[in-house]
């Protein structure tokens, strides 16, 4: 065996045994560098005969070349095992949860509050709001219920000392509103409302939205296409609703709204064309202009659309409720 | 309102089952709440006499009745009733009868004595809740008779809920006409003609304020045996509309209310001095009412008066003094008109309501006095007997409601509902209502009838037509609107953006009642609040002007259902009533407990100042540029005073935070680890548009310094005055460490700082940096003495 075989017999051997990629690289410049074994081989063929340096170079060559693919096959092995290792050192359980802190979430009664807000700003309608600490004037006779009338029977009061009083529908704000602009008017007003009154299905707080379209031609029939319409995409689904005969001082025809619950016909919203008395108090022509008008309350949509079933909950903020709304 | 199927069907009869009718009123707008069967199923129930009564050889509380019940033997049977007596006529339920939730009667050996039967209570039938004592039908049922031919079984009590403006329908009558509308039916009541008068005894009747009392129609009727137990037609038609047996002469007055909707009353004839005058007040009288309530009665109360006082407040209740009781020989019954406005208010100034005062306050029919005079006349002399009196009267025609015509123009109908009704439909149901009207060129001419109060414009006419039309039959369309963009709302945005950050960073919504108790308005120092009038409860009788005690309460709540970990934020009004009333919009929250939920590789670190302040950081500087926003060390009572921050925007006070005085978590009994926010959000703090900078091209250079000052200067101080030094080169300035402790001197503090300098024109050079660097060195050493660390 000459030097070269030598030479090539031994570099293999010592790729085959490198463990790691420096002693890789380390062979590669023992054998292959600028001073590698195999180069000085290569330097010292001007010592040969001319005739026998082709041959021997070849076979030079060919050792390098061979020396040469084998670090590069030993190289992918070793690769590969480094990279198996680290995988395997980062090897973590996955199924333990994220770090840090969840989102929290919206009360039930804001979540309802704004998928009705979203509803109704699709089509043009704008969000106005208005004081909760009411006068007589805009909570009641602006609306056509004068003093003493039957009608204020119906709206247990909370009143203060002064004869002010905590708004019992955000009806009062659509007087606000239409007092100080010229129709057409187009808009809801959400918010907090008060009455008197507390037992398993009343709270002396709650919400309402009300509702108002005024403008030269607004019908009955737009009031219950509005409504059907708005209830069915609310509730998701179609429904069974009725429109059956009701009153309300601040409108004229009234109606109530009824939708097919499970056990019966349950009683959504309060719906009218606007009350040409109010109209007037407010600076509107009722000659020119018809206007519709609706309110809802917001704990009776929220219960039947999350199916809560008691409606002191929304207002006992107990975080074991508070947390199954996102 | 309460009232029975089968009297109804007395007065109109469709060939339409229970079902359909309670539909039917309900769609017409007499809301029906209720429908209950009017008793319960029994049999082998018969009216009996008894004979006589024997004390139970053996027990104390028994009686022994022999009874007739129309059979040619009497019977015997055990009795515990305290009220039987002989010659009382009652129920008796013979052996094998069915009572309502028992098994059959057999024949029972009580202490000895056999009984062959039973006597029977209201309740024990089903008719009522008295069981104090067997049924009392002392003279006026056919012994014999068995129970279910007297009353119908087969009833249903039908609860209506009637709305303020439809008074015509709190009576059989009115409800009667309605149901004949939806039927096309004719109603019929029974015909009522003047009685007969035997006597002359009358008294003097005189309205003194015609415009609240135009008619007054009184008669005597004397001789009345007011004895005599109502008949059980009568006891079980009350009953079934939800009253109560009174007397027989109370008992005929009621029925009259609920048959025609006419509140009437009687009087004890002799228990009256002179003339009757319907008159308001003279100063400090007084009155003792049926119901032995006592007032000093107040102006603008009418008042039914004779010559020595008082003796019943007007269409709301009669005195106790003046009533009629079982023992009258002599009435004076009162069928009157008092106008709604005169009668309105005046039960809730007494904190009463009458059934009464709940028809007049809606409007009683002004046609009706006379006719009711008469109906409830003939059936006091059916039923106790005696000789009626002529009537008096006090009318003044021109102060009775008139009912004006109202002009309905065919065109309004269709700009209304937005259909079109045919004048056919339109002229008949008009008819139907009782309304006179004429067509004439493309409009009616109405003239409502006297049971309508609440006709008085076109549209309430416009809401009969549909009401009659049904609003379901109303076509559906959709509204149409010029369309244009709304600018949006920068409050409501605002508050959303609020809600929105908040519940990011792992805060709950909640929402409190806006009044509040009390004690939080002192222990939180709060302004002068707002407090109700009439509060539902004393510890909800303050407006809130903060919105901290909610926020507490809800924290105490929710501590003692073992919530160890607590975010929790609200937005929504407060009130301040200092000088004038202010209701502005608050968001406040508060942090309790760990900074996470338990975690698996974190240890469970309490929350701190900073943790409230990076999320109170979060929201400012996302939302304005920070020059605006100033933080200050705050006086605020209610918080910790070492941690405790005002916050400024354009250098106005919107609100403060920190960490909750420990004093205020002591007497709330929660632990001091509770940090709050809260701010006014009232002048629209809406969020600024973002501005695009040019971001330079050329290279940043960095410099971190390690300085050590003393503990007490604030960070603000230093950055200040670093930025005094450094140029607008400055681009970005942060804080990496701050260390106290080992190595460190004592109150010192050790600071380490990362300046960035970049040029917007040109690269940078060191020589530059460094001369920039020196200032800021020196500056910081020349105004806190501040020493480089290695």
């Amino acid at each position: 065996m000459n030097n070269t075989e030598k030479l090539q017999a031994q570099a293999l051997s010592e790729i085959d045994s490198a463990t790691d990629l420096s002693q890789l690289d380390q062979i590669r410049v023992d054998y292959l560098g600028k001073k590698g074994q195999l180069t000085q081989l290569l330097k010292q063929l001007g010592k040969l005969p001319a005739e026998e340096r082709p041959e021997a170079g070849q076979v030079i060559n060919l050792a390098k070349t061979v020396v040469q693919q084998a670090i590069e096959s030993r190289k992918a092995v070793l690769e590969d095992e480094h990279l198996n290792e680290i995988i395997k050192a980062g090897r973590v359980d996955v199924t333990l949860p994220g770090r840090g802190n969840r989102r929290a979430g919206l009360h039930p009664i804001t979540l309802t509050l704004q998928r009705i807000e979203s509803l109704f700003q699709q089509i043009g309608f704008e969000i106005v709001e208005g004081p909760e600490v009411e006068d007589d004037y805009h909570n009641f006779e602006a609306l056509n219920i004068p003093a003493h009338h039957p009608a204020r029977a119906m709206h247990d009061t909370f009143y203060f000392p002064d004869g002010r009083l905590l708004r019992t529908h955000t009806s009062s704000v659509q007087i606000r509103i239409m007092q100080n602009d010229k129709p057409p008017f187009r808009f809801i007003a959400p918010g907090r409302v008060y009455r008197c009154d507390s037992d398993m299905t009343h709270t002396p707080m709650f919400h309402q939205v009300e509702g108002l379209i005024v403008d030269e031609s607004v019908t009955f029939a737009e009031l219950k296409g509005l409504l059907i319409n708005f209830l069915e995409i609310f509730f998701e689904k179609e429904l069974k609703i009725r429109f059956r005969p009701s009153y309300f001082p601040f409108t004229e025809p009234s109606a109530e709204v009824d939708i097919m619950g499970e056990r019966g016909w349950l009683e959504v919203l309060g719906c009218g064309m606007v009350h040409p008395n109010v109209l007037k108090n407010v600076g509107v022509d009722p000659e020119k202009y018809t206007g519709l008008a609706f309110g809802m309350g917001v704990e009776r949509l929220a219960m039947l659309y999350y199916g809560v079933d008691d409606l002191r909950m929304f207002f006992d903020n107990d975080l074991r409720f508070l947390k199954q709304f996102h | 309102m309460k009232f029975s199927e089968k009297w109804l069907r007395e007065f109109v009869n469709p060939a339409i089952d229970s079902d359909t009718l309670v539909h039917q009123l309900t769609m017409a707008g007499l809301e029906v709440d209720d429908v209950t069967p009017a008793c319960k199923e029994f049999d082998g129930l018969v009216i009996a006499e008894i004979i006589s009564v024997s004390k139970h050889p053996d027990a104390d509380k028994l009686q022994v009745c022999t009874v007739d019940c129309g059979e040619k033997d009497p019977l015997t049977i055990v009795c515990g009733a305290a009220n039987a007596r002989a010659g009382m006529r009652t129920v008796l339920a013979r052996i094998g009868a069915q009572l309502p939730g028992k098994p059959k009667l057999e024949a029972t050996t009580l202490k000895g004595v056999l009984s062959n039967g039973m006597l029977c209570s209201a309740a024990e039938i089903g008719l009522g809740d008295d069981h104090e004592g067997i049924i009392d039908l002392s003279g006026s049922e056919t012994i014999g008779k068995p129970l279910n031919e007297l009353i119908d079984i087969n009833d249903n009590i039908i609860e209506i809920s009637l709305t303020p403006n439809r008074g015509d329908c709190l009576s059989l009558k009115g409800i009667a006409r309605e149901v004949a509308v939806f039927n096309q039916l004719e109603f019929g009541l029974p015909e009522i003609k003047p009685v007969e008068m035997k006597s002359t005894a009358s008294r003097n009747v005189k309205s003194s304020v015609t415009s609240a009392c135009p008619k007054y129609l009184g008669r005597v009727i004397e001789n009345v045996d007011t004895s005599v137990k109502s008949p059980l037609w009568l006891s079980e038609k009350l009953r079934r509309s939800g009253l109560r047996s009174i007397n027989v002469v109370v008992d005929i007055t009621n029925f009259i209310m609920l048959e025609l909707g006419q509140p009437m009353h009687a009087f004890d004839n002799d228990r009256l001095q002179g003339g009757i005058e319907v008159r308001f007040p003279k100063d400090k009288e007084r009155i003792k009412l049926l119901d032995e309530s006592e007032f000093d009665i107040k102006q603008n109360t009418l008042l039914i008066t004779d010559e020595s006082g008082p003796l019943a407040m007007a269409g709301l209740m009669g005195g106790y003094d003046s009533a009629v009781t079982t023992t009258s020989n002599n009435i004076f019954l009162e069928s009157a008109f008092f106008s709604p406005d005169a009668i309105i208010g005046e039960a809730r100034q007494y904190g009463l309501h009458t059934d009464s005062s709940h028809r007049f306050e809606r409007g009683v029919d002004p046609a009706l006095q006379s006719i009711a005079m008469e109906r409830a006349s003939a059936l006091v002399l059916e039923l106790c007997g005696g000789q009626a009196g002529p009537i008096s009267e006090s009318t003044s025609e021109s102060e009775l409601p008139k009912n004006n015509q109202v002009v309905l123009r065919q065109a309004q109908i269709k700009r209304v509902l937005g259909i079109d009704l045919d004048e056919k439909f339109v002229t008949d149901t008009f008819l139907k209502l009782g309304m006179d009207s004429k067509y004439n060129e493309k409009q009616w001419l109405v003239v409502p009838p006297s049971h309508r109060f609440d006709i008085n414009i076109e549209v309430d006419l416009i809401e009969e037509l549909a009401r009659i039309f049904s609003y379901d039959a109303v076509p559906v369309s959709a509204p149409t609107h010029k369309l244009n963009i709304n600018a949006p709302n920068t409050h409501y945005k605002t508050v959303q953006y609020f809600r929105e950050v908040l519940i990011n960073r792992d805060y709950h919504e909640v929402i409190t009642y806006s009044f509040i108790d009390p004690k939080y308005t002192k222990l939180l120092n709060n302004n002068k609040s707002l407090v109700l009038a009439n509060p539902i409860a004393p510890e909800l009788s303050e407006m809130r002007s903060s919105l901290l005690p909610g926020l507490l309460n809800t924290l105490q709540y929710n501590i003692k259902r073992q919530q160890e970990r607590i975010r929790i934020f609200e937005t929504g009004l407060v009130f301040n009533d200092i000088d004038d009333l202010k209701q502005e919009p608050h968001v406040g929250g508060l942090i309790y407990g760990n900074i996470n939920e338990k975690q698996w590789d974190k240890k469970n670190i309490l929350c701190d100042f900073y943790d409230l302040k990076a999320d109170v950081e979060t929201i400012f500087y996302s939302m304005l540029r920070s020059e605006r926003i100033e933080m200050k060390s705050s006086q605020s009572e209610m918080l910790h005073p070492g941690q405790a921050v005002d916050l400024l925007v354009d250098g106005n006070k919107i609100g403060h935070f920190g960490r909750l005085h420990p004093k205020i978590c002591s007497s709330l009994g929660i632990g001091d680890n509770l940090y709050v926010f809260e701010f006014n959000i009232k002048n629209s703090l809406k969020q600024e548009k973002s501005r695009y900078a040019k971001i330079s091209k050329y290279p940043s250079v960095k410099r971190d310094i390690s300085i050590l000052v003393d503990e007490k200067i604030p960070l603000t101080d230093i950055i200040n005055c670093i930025n005094n030094g450094a140029t607008e080169l400055l681009t970005n300035l942060e804080l990496f460490d701050v260390y106290q402790g080992e190595g460190i001197e004592k109150e010192k503090k050790s600071l380490a700082l990362g300046l960035t300098f970049q040029a917007t024109s040109s690269t940078l050079m060191d020589e530059e940096v460094e001369s920039i660097m020196a200032k800021v060195i020196d500056g910081l050493h020349n105004n806190f003495c501040a020493k480089l660390r290695e």
